[in-house]
């Protein structure tokens, strides 16, 4: 399969504060491919270098050495920063820091205004952004009436508009309530779906990484471990030693597992664990 | 004794305007003295409104708040006692951290007080030292330390007020799961030590569930019930139904009885599942 991402022992450090201290390492080598398509969720706890990670994808950051690529463009190459970031958008965790107009419909075509597209053409955009994510008739309302998961679906809008190829979400649900964190997981989950544009989202919800195709997770600036969230969870142990949950059912059957009752090890889901209970009291 | 009482508290926003909205509609409450209790309910559900209402924050449209037996607004003058007896924390209360050490900031609603520089330091130390912040960090700056602890330094802002009533509106809004637990437990350790009563605003039923004893769940600006954790909680299918999450595991046993297979008994934490389940299976096997 096609790389989209392709990460080349990155290291980053932030500068040291004074001359006395040593710059603080933040990532320290990681290579990590991502295909293109994928829908890759990020797991780390605070300060495991996830977020910088996620940065510089988009060129928010730039490596202290290696290389990051997307879609053949090194984010090193400034010539080629606004291609970059047309091709990789980035979703932040606070609704309300990413929000830059006064109408939804405006507010969606900001990326748009600034990449010059002609207004027939934009407007097309425009409009069929916000329907895909769900939000065409709030498209004259003022961003600030919306909810916390409304205002995550218009800022992916914005980016849907530009025809990414990617999207990076950085712990876009962590400010949501229940209703809003599932409206964006099942926006996200369709875009993947139906335009085929390459999911990464970090998040500290197990439940939201156990709907993805693969997880990484990152502890101390390194990746440890990268497969399937079922292979992944199934490895509770490891799991919880990194400071990270395991969803509630895969936690329970390796309780059981560990009685002594024998439950499969590799439940994610609900479904899977009524399942899996059902046969035991057949 | 109740400590903190509704009575037909009732809160309308922008009255007389065509935005007129009703957020807290006739909610009668008792909240019993030293309880732990889990405030829950989706956005726009008035369940922020009604919390701003314990401390006078907000004045009722009508109806009463009443704490430790006096109607908090019968003498608007003393409204700022009340602020006293009862402390808020907000959502991200790191962001209100201004002081230029952690102990001047935690100091700061003391010194307010018009307490004693000795009492000062008694409570600063105590509720650093319940909300796990070593003594060696009071004299650096808050803005040198990390997130996390930057909430935990605002949170002991609040509790070495010594409120009545504590209560903290998302205190684990952002954080990973070492860190909710870590605060969780903080909180639970300063609840056993003054036996103040304390109230935790959360979505995360998951959170709630191994910590409250007692729910409080708000729906479209109505008190839809206020009782023990487990009774609450045994009414999970209508908690799902107005749109708050329940645990997995509670779930998957709803969903068992749905296919027939009941245990009788109502599921929320993991490891009460996990007995239940290895009980019932030793006794198959004994049959």
């Amino acid at each position: 399969m096609e790389n989209i991402i392709e990460i080349r022992d990155l290291h980053f450090a932030y500068d040291a504060e004074d001359e006395n201290s040593e710059p603080t390492e933040v990532l320290k080598g990681i290579d990590l491919d991502i295909h293109r398509g994928e829908f890759v969720a990020v797991l780390g706890h605070n300060g495991s270098g996830k977020s910088t990670l996620a940065k510089h994808i988009n060129a928010i950051l730039l490596p202290t050495s290696g290389t990051v690529t997307v879609d053949g463009i090194d984010t090193k190459d400034e010539t080629k920063l606004f291609e970059l970031r047309q091709r990789a958008g980035m979703v932040f965790q606070n609704p309300d820091n990413q929000i830059v107009s006064s109408i939804v419909e405006e507010d969606v075509a900001f990326g748009l205004e600034n990449m010059g597209i002609p207004y027939e053409e934009m407007r097309r955009r425009v409009d069929e952004a916000l329907k895909a994510v769900g939000m065409y008739d709030f498209r004259l309302h003022s961003p600030s009436q919306l909810s916390g998961g409304q205002k995550q679906r218009i800022a992916i809008a914005g980016i849907i508009a530009m025809q990414p190829e990617c999207i990076i979400l950085d712990e876009p649900t962590a400010m949501l309530d229940p209703q809003g964190r599932r409206e964006v997981m099942e926006t996200v989950k369709r875009m993947n779906r139906e335009k085929g544009i390459t999911i990464v989202i970090i998040t500290h919800y197990m439940d939201e990484a156990a709907q993805c195709e693969r997880v990484v997770v990152m502890d101390k600036g390194r990746v440890v471990i990268d497969d399937t969230p079922r292979k992944v969870f199934s490895q509770v142990e490891k799991v919880k030693e990194i400071g990270l949950d395991v969803p509630q059912v895969t936690e329970l059957c390796y309780e059981l597992r560990k009685a002594g009752v024998s439950v499969p090890e590799d439940i994610i889901t609900e479904e899977e664990c009524a399942e899996a209970l059902k046969k035991l009291f057949a | 004794m109740a400590i903190l009482e509704t009575q037909g508290l009732t809160y309308t926003y922008s009255q007389g305007t065509p935005f007129e909205k009703t957020a807290v509609d006739h909610v009668d409450l008792k909240i019993e003295e030293g309880s732990l209790i889990g405030v829950m309910g989706h956005t726009g559900s008035g369940k922020s409104t009604l919390i701003q209402h314990f401390n006078g924050l907000l004045q009722p449209t009508s109806g009463k708040v009443i704490l430790d037996g006096r109607d908090i607004w019968a003498d608007k003058k003393k409204i700022r006692d009340v602020r006293f007896q009862v402390g808020l924390v907000f959502q991200y209360p790191e962001y209100q951290i201004f002081e230029e050490t952690v102990f001047k900031d935690i100091a700061f609603g003391p010194k307010n007080m018009g307490l004693s520089d000795a009492e000062i330091k008694r409570r600063v130390l105590e509720t650093a030292n319940d909300i796990g912040l070593r003594e060696e960090l009071l004299e650096r700056s808050p803005f040198e330390l990390s997130g996390g602890q930057k909430r935990r330094v605002a949170i002991a802002g609040v509790m070495a007020m010594e409120p009545r009533v504590l209560i903290l509106d998302e205190p684990t809004a952002g954080l990973d799961p070492a860190g909710r637990d870590k605060i969780l437990s903080h909180i639970k350790r300063y609840h056993e030590r003054t036996k103040n009563t304390v109230m935790i605003v959360s979505h995360s039923m998951e959170d709630i569930a191994g910590f409250a004893d007692k729910i409080l769940v708000m729906s479209h600006a109505r008190l839809f019930c206020y009782d023990d954790t487990e009774k609450v909680f045994s009414r999970a299918e209508e908690i799902a139904e107005i749109g708050l999450d329940v645990p997995q595991v509670t779930k998957v046993f709803l969903e068992l009885k749905r296919q027939g297979l009941d245990f009788g008994k109502d599921v929320y934490t993991v490891g009460y599942a996990r007995d239940l389940l290895l009980k019932q299976l030793a006794a198959r096997r004994g049959e």
